[in-house]
């Protein structure tokens, strides 16, 4: 059984098909890329995976079952997470609320305990907070805690968005253009780190990237989309000799 | 003395526009809603009262929780069956606008057509005492309520930052979108939002009868308007804001009473609107939001 599964998975606006019979796996702890030209309808694909979008056609199985008609928060809180193109913290929280946030659906204190400070809500809260931290320390990030989002460096806020993705203990993670606005030497981090995170979580990661180099490195097989259709898939080196997809990136 | 003596009337009166005005401002700050059936949830509030207390005669310990819960019941009820097909659907703000002035028209008329349009005395909730402090003379209804507002505010206050549904009504308010994704069930906090801002709407309520005993169909109409007026003059979106619009709004309609002329208070109050969306248009506390490019 695949961790991911669409089949003939479509999606038309007015009278554009945006994305045509998509079929596409995912297995445990595999990272896997999704290309194409702008407009091929990358982004699309994460919307559909995460409830955003209501497919015009074809079925999406986590795990064997059908997540179609689940809400977004459902199908985040059955494992699946992710982080945005254009980044979307919670930019007047701090730093690690925003990561107790993603968290907070495990949490089991009921909001009473919390506001007269029973004992299981300092419980709780300690956990949750330490897990935060424990989790910014991945990326460096310890001494950012407190701070509030807006003020990070870009750099960072990407980091925040992918870390914030892990608390809600994903089983896929969906990560749009991780390396956007990064320079060489930050991208090149991140690669290792995207590594280190998929053996330490035990996570299959799915990423749009426009950065060639970081996808021809990271990822074991890639998926090819150009207006909407599959035009190839494989392993990358496979990908990079691909005629058609020279041809769609060229646009001859 | 005697301006001391009208501060401290004027943030009882603050009071009971702050508690008001934080339902305005809870709701506009997580779904964009200008919610102006609001006010008249303090109406519900005072016929409840009225019920329990004049024709039920039954005491004030059991009228304030039913007043409590009918307001929070309303609030939610009012939610699910007149907003919340228009927020799903993502329908524009104006129809969101116009349907809670609909339902605003709704609420007066109901109870309009249930006890008839004339003004309803009651007795008042506590015993009203002069209480003498130092060389200041003070209603005990306004320390009550000045007391009551602290109280609710700090509960707010806690709730919104030190719990895990307060961390997601912060998280939805910012991008529910986001949220959404994160995990969160926005549906259900949208209708926590409104039962919270009821509830709150309610304890204004009891205020508002304790200080002036009686009850009438359009009773929200002004109390709502001005809270209103406090929520954006302290900020719309926060709840910082809208406590410090309610308490200023209050004052300023003290002073102005005692010191120009009872008839213009309205016109102070509205006045004071217009010149802070004329030099300061995001309220006092509010940010200005940064258009997306």
């Amino acid at each position: 059984m695949h961790l991911l599964e669409t089949k003939d998975l479509g999606i038309v606006f007015g009278g554009l098909q945006a994305l045509n019979e998509l079929h596409m796996v995912v297995d445990d702890g595999e990272i896997v890329g999704l290309i194409g030209p702008n407009g091929a309808g990358k982004t699309t694909v994460f919307n559909l995976l995460t409830g955003v979008y209501v497919p015009s056609g074809g079925a999406i199985h986590l795990e064997g079952n059908s997540i179609l008609g689940k809400k977004p928060y459902q199908i985040n809180r059955i494992g699946i997470a992710r982080t945005f193109q254009n980044i979307r913290l919670f930019k007047n929280m701090t730093v690690a609320d925003n990561i107790k946030v993603a968290m907070n659906q495990n949490m089991k204190y009921k909001s009473l305990t919390a506001m007269l400070r029973l004992p299981p809500y300092w419980r709780q809260e300690r956990e949750v907070d330490k897990k935060a931290r424990e989790l910014l320390r991945i990326f460096d990030m310890e001494d950012t805690a407190d701070q509030t989002a807006a003020n990070l460096p870009y750099g960072q806020q990407r980091k925040l968005e992918i870390l914030r993705a892990l608390a809600s203990q994903p089983k896929l993670l969906l990560l749009d253009e991780p390396a956007a606005g990064m320079n060489p030497t930050e991208t090149k981090d991140l690669m290792a780190t995207i590594r280190d995170i998929r053996d330490r979580f035990n996570v299959a990661i799915l990423l749009i990237e426009h950065d060639m180099s970081l996808v021809m490195n990271v990822c074991e097989r890639l998926y090819v989309l150009d207006y909407g259709t599959l035009i190839a898939q494989g392993p990358p080196e496979e990908i990079r000799k691909n005629e058609k997809v020279i041809a769609a990136y060229l646009g001859c | 003395m005697d301006f001391t003596t009208h501060v401290i009337n004027g943030l009882g009166l603050g009071s009971i526009y702050a508690l008001v005005a934080l339902g305005y401002s809870m709701v506009y700050g997580i779904v964009q809603l200008i919610n102006f059936s609001h006010g008249d949830i303090i109406m519900v509030g005072g016929y409840s009262v009225y019920l329990v207390m004049s024709i039920l005669g039954l005491p004030v310990w059991i009228a304030a929780p039913v007043a409590i819960i009918v307001c929070t019941l309303t609030g939610v009820i009012i939610e699910r069956v007149a907003y919340h097909r228009l927020l799903v659907h993502n329908a524009a703000r104006i129809s969101l606008l116009i349907t809670a002035m609909g339902v605003s028209i709704f609420l007066q008329n109901v109870f309009m057509l249930f006890f008839g349009s004339d003004p309803k005395a009651m007795p008042p909730l506590f015993t009203s005492t002069i209480l003498k402090i130092g060389s200041l003379e003070l209603a005990s209804s306004t320390i009550l309520n000045i007391i009551t507002s602290v109280i609710m505010m700090s509960g707010l206050q806690l709730l919104v930052n030190k719990t895990k549904i307060g961390k997601a009504m912060q998280a939805a308010s910012e991008d529910t979108e986001a949220a959404k994704l994160m995990g969160i069930n926005t549906n259900s906090v949208i209708a926590i939002t409104f039962a919270v801002g009821s509830a709150l709407a309610a304890v204004g309520a009891l205020l508002y009868s304790n200080t002036y005993p009686q009850v009438r169909p359009d009773m929200g109409n002004l109390l709502g308007l001005k809270a209103f007026v406090a929520a954006v003059f302290g900020g719309i979106g926060s709840i910082p804001g809208a406590m410090l619009g309610g308490y200023a709004l209050g004052v300023a309609e003290s002073l102005t009473k005692a010191y120009i002329s009872t008839k213009l208070t309205d016109a102070v109050v509205f006045g004071i609107l217009i010149i802070m969306l004329l030099v300061k248009p995001s309220g006092l506390m509010g940010k200005n939001k940064k258009e997306k490019v």
